[in-house]
């Protein structure tokens, strides 16, 4: 297998979650395409890890799955605090520290 | 079509059956992930976004890295996505038809992701042009565990603490009073 046939996916991947957290309003969707960007560079670190036959990869990748699910955890946390605050969850509405 | 090439070209090292698998399992995913990004039903993002995150763990397994593969099912798909789901019905976010693409920044937001494509993979093919992954046996679950509790101890016991911190805080945050 070629490595960069999983570059290439985690990058086409990259993109689409990019393209998801400029394009969404709902807070939750933004959330939902933030989890394809990290896990994306998930499928690099592992890719690169079975490259060079080093565990440090699976061991990175493993610690990013710990730190995306507690950025969830907050994210939900925050997205619930704004719905209940202003009774909707529209990212383009939260614009209080506009200048 | 790199898994294309793989599987025709006459050199040593061609997994046949891992490159179709990798194209198929490929296909579902990018296209699971464009009907996350692009379904206007929360609730039907959700439950694609399940079969991406699957993909990814079908990634990890060709990739000989099993206990990745199987933290991936029971952390995204166990977890987060229920977490999801949980959210979306404490807030109410209208379950069924809403709008939530911005008109405006649609055509923005698609050249800023074709472009960013491009720019990675012409540095990806320029960099990794034929390196080759060649998988003789799975990564055993033994080493990535001495390698946690050996080399790596000291991050691991700092993302137990920032988990202990996001669960505490997250109560805080929600919590109503």
């Amino acid at each position: 297998m070629f490595l960069n046939q999983f570059l290439l996916l985690a990058a086409a991947l990259f993109c689409i979650g990019v393209y998801g957290v400029l394009v969404r309003k709902n807070g939750i969707l933004v959330l939902m395409s933030i989890e394809i960007i990290l896990n994306a560079v998930n499928i690099n670190l592992v890719a690169f890890g079975s490259l060079t036959d080093d565990v440090a990869g699976e061991v990175f990748a493993l610690f990013t799955i710990a730190v995306a699910a507690a950025e969830v955890g907050i994210g939900l946390a925050i997205v619930l605090l704004m719905y209940r605050n202003r009774r909707s969850i529209d990212f383009s509405e939260a614009d209080l520290l506009k200048g | 079509m790199t898994a294309l090439l793989a599987a025709i070209s006459p050199d040593a090292d061609i997994y046949v059956a891992q490159n179709v698998f990798f194209g198929l399992i490929a296909v579902v995913m990018l296209y699971s992930a464009y009907r996350v990004v692009t379904t206007i039903n929360i609730v039907h993002a959700a439950l694609w976004l399940v079969l991406v995150l699957a993909g990814v763990a079908a990634q990890f397994i060709l990739l000989g890295a099993e206990f990745v593969a199987v933290t991936q099912v029971l952390v995204y798909i166990g977890a987060v996505v229920v977490l999801f789901l949980f959210g979306i019905m404490l807030t109410r976010a209208s379950l069924g038809d809403d709008e939530t693409v911005r008109e405006e920044k649609h055509a923005m937001a698609a050249v800023v992701g074709v472009l960013l494509f491009s720019v990675m993979a012409l540095a990806l093919i320029d960099t990794w042009g034929d390196d080759r992954i060649v998988i003789d046996e799975p990564q055993r679950v033994q080493e990535v565990s001495d390698a946690i509790f050996s080399r790596y101890i000291i991050p691991f016991e700092a993302v137990s603490v920032l988990l202990l911190a996001a669960l505490i805080g997250a109560i805080v945050v929600a919590r109503k009073d």
